[in-house]
């Protein structure tokens, strides 16, 4: 080894920066990516992967224009409905085009068989589970970002309030952290597809309902002092149910 | 094949005249209320069936963990069997109700938070029983049930949170002072027996429900066992 201690040193430095090692028997090191940079990769992967096919985003779209229009014609979306009945549209929209996309991108890992790829991986096991939840989180996000000034444009209410923006950001967290943990398990059942929507709408009702009450209230104009109870039981439903999915999350993917 | 415990065959009879003397305490020796009258009787039943339900699901998501912590497959069929018992109990609570609701509220079904956290509820453990459908082995099976019962249990609490944002009809009859225009009522000591001993009744039945549902879960693997043998 006539090696420049000096190189070897700084690079040694800046494997523990970033790494944690394993030492496998006497000699082979196995370098473990950090948790974070695991997670990362993931989404990185699964966004590399949209962006080449558009298969999953362009779905939800599609879907969730379609959701909106039925209800123009099943509600008679005109003025006076429309003030009470927004937030409820947005979010029956947001959540079906959410289960969606759970599913798919779930059900892709599962097919070809990355799920087991991932498994493999000497990584720890939640961050798959925040890596797809991260990844879904912003498929869902980038969703409403299109939907947002469709439904603005096209009923004529200003939806893009720095608040309202925030309750659909803390909404489609605990949506999609609920939704990951479950998708994980709805792939590998016989019944796969149509059970996730069933497994996830009851558990989800609560970040459903504290999201429809927030918006609503947003959009009707109330003060940010009335919606604070709606508003601190969504951040309570994220930080518990991301808690328990990420303590979970190992249970559903052990083979 | 194991013989059925005398012990068991002895909380069969217990629980079969425990719930005689409750429906006898309940439908003549407690006082007809005054203002709602007869169908008032409903009410030491559906508290009844209420609590052991309640007390199911939080025994479910219990066995849950226990389940996840010890992979021991006894836990896992605890767990179906309270899940199982108290489903079918909350369903009989959310029909009584139903039938008290009638002439006191005047309608069947109101979007309150108690009727709406027990129908979410009971969808909850509807869903639990389609996912266990679709997994065949009985080790997956038991732990996503595991999973998905603890996941229910910390949601409906927050269901119940959140649903009482918007306005509550729903009478709340021991330990509130303002409840009579609600359907509320203050209870005599007569009416407190009948109470107290619905609940102890149906928890005997709970218990003896329960027992024959972890015996016949065990009795169902052996079947499952001897099968495989016979084909191996």
């Amino acid at each position: 080894m006539a090696k420049n201690p000096r190189t070897m040193d700084r690079r040694r430095r800046t494997m523990d920066k970033d790494s944690t090692r394993i030492f496998h028997g006497r000699s082979s090191i196995v370098h473990r990516p950090s948790i974070w940079k695991a997670t990362l990769a993931i989404v990185q992967k699964d966004l590399a992967a949209e962006l080449r096919s558009r298969e999953l985003i362009s779905a939800m779209l599609v879907f969730s224009l379609l959701v909106i229009l039925i209800f123009n014609f099943a509600l008679e979306l005109d003025i006076k409905v429309r003030q009470s009945v927004t937030a409820g549209v947005l979010w029956t929209t947001f959540a079906f085009a959410g289960t969606l996309g759970l599913n798919r991108s779930m059900a892709v890992e599962k097919d070809r068989g990355c799920m087991d790829g991932l498994l493999l991986a000497p990584v720890d096991r939640a961050a798959i589970y925040f890596g797809k939840s991260i990844s879904n989180l912003a498929f869902m996000l980038i969703v409403e970002v299109i939907v947002l000034p469709i439904y603005s444009m096209l009923y004529n209410v200003n939806l893009f309030q720095g608040g309202l923006l925030g309750v659909i950001l803390l909404g489609s967290i605990g949506y999609t952290a609920v939704g990951t943990l479950l998708s994980a398990m709805s792939v590998q059942t016989r019944t796969r597809d149509v059970l996730l929507p069933i497994l996830l709408f009851p558990v989800a009702v609560p970040v459903l309902l504290a999201s429809v009450k927030a918006s609503g209230g947003l959009l009707a104009g109330a003060e940010f002092s009335e919606i604070l109870i709606p508003l601190n039981l969504l951040i309570v439903y994220d930080v518990i149910f991301i808690a328990v999915a990420f303590m979970v999350f190992d249970y559903v993917v052990e083979e | 094949m194991q013989s059925k415990p005398i012990t068991l065959t002895i909380l069969d009879f217990v629980s079969v005249t425990v719930l005689m003397i409750a429906a006898y305490l309940a439908l003549f020796f407690a006082p007809t209320e005054a203002v709602m009258g007869d169908v008032q009787r409903v009410f030491y039943f559906h508290v009844g069936t209420a609590w052991v339900g309640l007390l199911g699901f939080l025994i479910a998501a219990i066995s849950g963990i226990a389940y996840l912590v010890t992979k021991d497959l006894k836990w896992d069929r605890f767990e179906v069997a309270a899940v199982e018992v108290s489903t079918m109990f909350f369903f009989i609570t959310i029909v009584l109700g139903s039938i008290w609701a009638r002439p006191a509220w005047n309608t069947w079904w109101t979007w309150d938070p108690r009727l709406t956290t027990a129908a979410i509820t009971e969808l909850i453990y509807i869903a639990y029983f389609m996912l266990r459908q679709g997994i065949e082995d009985p080790e997956k099976r038991a732990r996503f049930g595991a999973v998905y019962t603890l996941l229910g249990g910390i949601s409906a609490p927050i269901t119940f949170m959140v649903i009482r944002l918007f306005r509550t009809i729903h009478p709340v009859v021991i330990g509130n002072q303002s409840a009579a225009a609600q359907g509320g009522f203050d209870m005599t000591a007569d009416m407190r027996t009948a109470f107290f001993f619905a609940l102890f009744a149906f928890t005997v039945l709970f218990i003896d429900l329960i027992w024959h549902r972890i015996r016949l879960g065990s009795l169902q693997e052996q079947v499952e066992q001897l099968k495989l043998n016979a084909s191996a």
